[in-house]
């Protein structure tokens, strides 16, 4: 199992990304600059946070046309594993990869702080033992609010296409939206951080079964690791 | 020696005569003119007219505060050899370095952005994070972390919202961009700060003792590379305009405001770390902030004893025919000067060419000793570079004590007839004071900061001190950092006010469960022309130095900004300083807030006794008088021993520091954590004093602490084989209440009541109809 996270010019999440696999999961983990074409062995491909380009002209709107993107929308394709991480989640949506858009928050400041969220039954990919319950995972963006159209969101809700959702919505999100996955289910974009949940002196370690759950569509064994 | 005149400027504006006018324009005095023609041996030209104003400014000269800054210790009386060595002392390069062991260092400074962040928040704000983050990085270190202490007048004001809403925005906009974390702060809202702000921005990293790097040009014939981004007119004299004081034209001073590009930064942060990472590639390496192009080259050239040639049509610009005066007085943000190995030209280029940012060869080391600048091959400049550093003027100012200081010293709550307070006045001060800016809580703040972002915050934002975890290599040590200075203490008692700034942060540092370090500190004061304000600056600054010889804790740097007045007078002087501690083991981390039900509460310190100088005071007769509280060294040293003696022993569940509104303050912010505990509390026992003082005065040296009841008898032992006070006052109960018995009688609040006044009150000012 093989773990590539990506590096934009701006990205800021990277390193915490790094050792979510890294350091909390014991998995093999390395970097991936942007202006590379191939992804190499990677098993999963992890679009970390921070500010690509700068964020400018729009969230993710840029780093969309590196290079790297070219690789990642090939190996979503083929059914490769994909996690987009705040950041990371604009930019899958701004490449296709996922629908929908984040747009600023309600409240026009950025807001950074733990949430509580619900997990929701979306179908095999993204459920296993998570289902139903709460998981606490810092936030921390200025653009979060997801929106999507009528005819997007009636579809998101019956393939059951929502992974998360805020207990309290720290943004506007639409449905209190704070993480979906592609119709296929192995394209993942969250607001939340579970990079910034699971030291043992973080808000909560629920980063890592977050984590293990988006592992466990490819490798369903990483769950038997936890029990 | 009469030195060659210069040939005429390629630009015809420059080549003006220098008038009287054109002197005092650029803030210099007929005496230091004078000066001026001496090192050059002939009159200047206007480029270098203006490099001398903005060199000899008090921002980049420090020519009024030199000498009284000499009083600071700088260097760890107790440092070990693998641990608290200073290994950069204050004054030799852009940030101070301390040794942390196992190889590793942190770099850390704070510097203020003040009179931009007046006339514009958001850019002035966000510019002074860029610029302490670049005097981090240029020593080699990487920044883990940063933190702000920040001034404003009453919160009531429209003014003081609108630049509490553009400095936090533009701390946010410019530190979670960036990716370095802000951990901590400190924020004071007093009517002397209106309309003068205070914007101090301290920012802390990490390296290997081998990956220090110096702001120093040597080696002859060496090429000097300008990188980061393009020059343009922005931020023209912008140190030379930090000196000076704020007037209703300041306004016009807006190009003198930098405007901030922080994806640059993250850019040049890790092209520059990557450069520096190279071995032996870089000679010397230092930012452009204040007077961007001038200050770096003859900084690095004065440091290394060498000269340095640049020609400026090589220099990156992004407006078309500027002249030499813009492009070298520019302070055009995320640029710095780097000084390569000769030979190795390409192996810096390429680097830069990864990042796609600029990489030019500007210029070269010399053995001259001169500061030459050529502009379409034509010398346009020519300076020696010590005569712009180490032979800028310094004066000895005249001081004289506030006559205001005999009235307010003189005052006691009896002799001014104050009625104290009856138990109906008691019950409703608590939230009132929990309600003020000053002392409620900063969420509104820290919640716009990203405080977690490389997932290294152990102790977040809204506890006695931040918390960290610093990974390196494969190791990790844990640091705690805090800032603090009470402005008005300052104003009733200047060297006092400066004794308690400090000793009130190590008490905070101490209650995190570390051990003090090293401090930096930034003087934010008046005009020192004025000899009352000079006074304030000369006291504060002795009484820094005394608290930093007597707890051995050494200044490894910082930042002087005067001239901080507006038409109504002068700020409260206020000496902010910062202060990182060591925690030696992740188990000592304690925090502020109550833990467990049926613990008991302890007070440290004993009673408090005075009313001088309170947010009390303040806030409930409108007075800002009294002598600031006493403070008693040995006393505080005793006490600080102690208590992280007995959080190494693991018998503190949770330790608080009584600061601005005391006692009963303090006890409420204990339960404002997680665990929504209430207390029982009773004071009756601590003898017949006056209420208000007991209640709400700011006594120094006092902590409350939780014990688990199993070990109350150890503690208490301890304590006084420590000579430390310590009073058993409570117990903490699963309760919805806080119920204080006194000697008038009990007072009752529900803590979700007190709570809301306390976590609300700033959320309530600064909300806008119809936003979530």
């Amino acid at each position: 199992m093989n773990i590539a996270v990506l590096q934009f010019p701006g990205s800021n999440c990277d390193q915490d990304a790094f050792h979510l696999f890294a350091s909390g999961l014991g998995l093999p983990t390395r970097y991936l600059w942007h202006k590379e074409t191939s992804l190499g062995s990677a098993d999963l491909v992890v679009v970390p946070g921070g500010f690509s380009y700068g964020d400018y002209l729009r969230c993710g709107a840029i780093a969309r046309f590196s290079p790297v993107m070219g690789a990642v929308r090939e190996h979503a394709e083929r059914g490769g594993l994909v996690l987009g991480i705040c950041n990371g989640f604009q930019i899958l949506c701004e490449a296709g990869l996922l629908p929908g858009a984040l747009i600023r928050n309600s409240s026009l400041e950025y807001r950074c702080m733990t949430c509580d969220l619900v997990v929701e039954e979306a179908g095999p990919a993204f459920n296993t033992r998570l289902v139903g319950k709460r998981v606490r995972l810092p936030i921390g963006h200025g653009e979060g609010n997801f929106r999507i159209d009528d005819a997007g969101l009636e579809r998101l809700e019956s393939n059951h296409q929502v992974l998360l959702r805020y207990a309290d919505n720290p943004n506007g999100s639409l449905s209190s939206i704070a993480g979906i996955r592609n119709e296929e289910g192995n394209v993942f974009g969250m607001m939340p951080h579970p990079d910034r949940a699971f030291e043992r002196f973080h808000p909560s370690q629920d980063g890592l079964a977050v984590a293990r759950a988006v592992l466990s569509l490819r490798f369903p064994d990483i769950l038997k690791e936890s029990a | 020696m009469k030195s060659a005149e210069l040939p005429p400027n390629p630009d015809p504006v420059l080549n003006q005569p220098i008038t009287p006018e054109l002197i005092k324009k650029h803030g210099l005095l007929p005496e230091e003119y004078d000066q001026v023609c001496r090192h050059l041996g002939r009159t200047p030209s206007l480029t270098e007219l203006g490099i001398f104003s903005v060199m000899w400014s008090e921002h980049c000269a420090y020519k009024n505060t030199r000498p009284l800054l000499k009083g600071f210790p700088t260097e760890k009386r107790g440092a070990t050899a693998a641990f608290g060595r200073v290994l950069v002392k204050a004054g030799e390069e852009n940030a101070g370095i301390i040794d942390v062991g196992d190889g590793w260092a942190i770099a850390f400074k704070i510097e203020s952005h003040n009179h931009p962040s007046a006339i514009e928040p958001f850019e002035g704000a966000a510019t002074g994070v860029g610029g302490i983050i670049r005097d981090i990085f240029t020593m080699g270190a990487r920044p883990v972390l940063l933190t702000n202490s920040l001034r404003f007048g009453e919160l009531d004001s429209p003014v003081t919202k609108r630049l509490l809403r553009g400095v936090v925005a533009g701390i946010a906009h410019y530190g979670n961009c960036v990716g370095v974390p802000t951990v901590a702060g400190d924020v004071y809202f007093d009517r002397s700060y209106e309309g003068n702000p205070l914007v101090n921005a301290l920012c802390l990293g990490t390296l290997r003792h081998d990956q220090i790097r110096r702001g120093k040009a040597t080696g002859l014939g060496n090429p000097v590379y300008y990188v980061g981004a393009a020059t343009g007119r922005d931020g023209l004299g912008g140190a030379a305009f930090a000196s000076k004081e704020l007037s209703a034209e300041s306004s016009s001073d807006r190009p003198a405001v930098q405007k901030g590009d922080p994806f640059m930064e993250k850019l040049l942060i890790e092209a520059c770390l990557e450069m520096m990472a190279v071995p032996g590639l870089v000679v010397g390496i230092q930012d452009m902030g204040a007077a961007g192009l001038t200050c770096s080259t003859c900084e690095t050239a004065s440091r290394g004893g060498a000269g340095i040639e640049i020609e400026l049509d090589q220099v990156p610009q992004r407006e078309a025919g500027m002249n030499s005066y813009e492009v070298m007085l520019s302070e055009s943000q995320e640029r710095m000067l780097v000084i390569v190995q000769k030979g190795r030209e390409r192996e810096i280029e390429e680097v830069f060419a990864k990042w796609d940012l600029h990489a030019a060869h500007v210029g070269t080391v010399t053995d001259t000793g001169r500061m030459v600048v050529r502009h379409h091959g034509v010398v346009v400049a020519d300076i020696p570079a010590t005569a712009l550093t180490d032979n800028a003027p310094v004066y000895h100012r005249e001081a004289r004590r506030p006559a205001y200081l005999d009235r307010t010293s003189a005052w006691t709550p009896e002799g001014s007839g104050l009625r104290d307070l009856d138990l109906e006045g008691a019950r409703a001060t608590l939230p009132r004071l929990l309600a003020l800016p000053t002392i409620a809580s900063k969420r509104w703040i820290y919640r716009q900061y990203d405080h977690m972002v490389q997932h290294g915050t152990v102790v977040l934002p809204g506890s006695d001190a931040g918390v960290v975890r610093l990974r390196l290599g494969s190791s990790e040590k844990f640091i705690a950092i805090k800032n603090d200075c009470n402005g008005r203490y300052c104003y009733l008692n200047p060297r006092r006010g400066a004794l308690i700034a400090m000793v009130e942060c190590l008490r905070n540092l101490v209650c995190s469960g570390a051990t003090p370090l090293a401090m930096t500190d930034n003087l934010n004061f008046g005009n020192p022309y004025k000899p009352e304000n000079f006074y304030q600056l000369k006291e504060c600054v002795e009484g820094l130095a005394e608290a930093c010889r007597y707890f051995d804790v050494p200044v490894v740097g910082g930042n002087v900004s005067l001239y901080n007045e507006s038409p109504e007078g002068a700020i409260d002087p206020t000496p902010t300083v910062s202060v990182v501690g060591f925690i030696e083991k992740e188990a000592h981390i304690t925090r502020q807030f109550a833990r467990a039900a049926g613990s008991r509460l302890v007070l440290l310190g004993g009673a408090p006794t005075e009313l001088g100088g309170s947010q009390f005071l303040g806030a409930v007769h409108g007075l800002k008088t009294g002598d600031a509280p006493a403070v008693d060294l040995d006393g505080e040293k005793r006490l600080q021993d102690y208590l992280l003696g007995q959080i190494r022993k693991g018998r503190i569940l949770a330790a608080h520091d009584l600061s601005e509104g005391g006692l009963l303050v303090g006890i409420s912010e204990m339960l404002f954590g997680t665990e929504k505990l209430g207390a029982e509390v009773d004071l009756s026992g601590l003898g017949s004093l006056r209420m208000d003082a007991l209640l709400y005065g700011e006594s120094q040296g006092r902590v409350l602490v939780e014990v688990a009841p199993g070990d109350l008898a150890d503690v208490a032992a301890d304590a006084s084989l420590s000579a430390v006070p310590a009073e058993e006052i409570g117990t903490f109960r699963q309760s919805a209440t806080l119920s204080v018995a006194t000697s008038i009688g009990t007072l009752d609040w529900r803590v979700a009541d007190l709570r809301s006044e306390w976590e609300s009150s700033i959320e309530r000012a600064m909300k806008r109809p119809g936003l979530g």
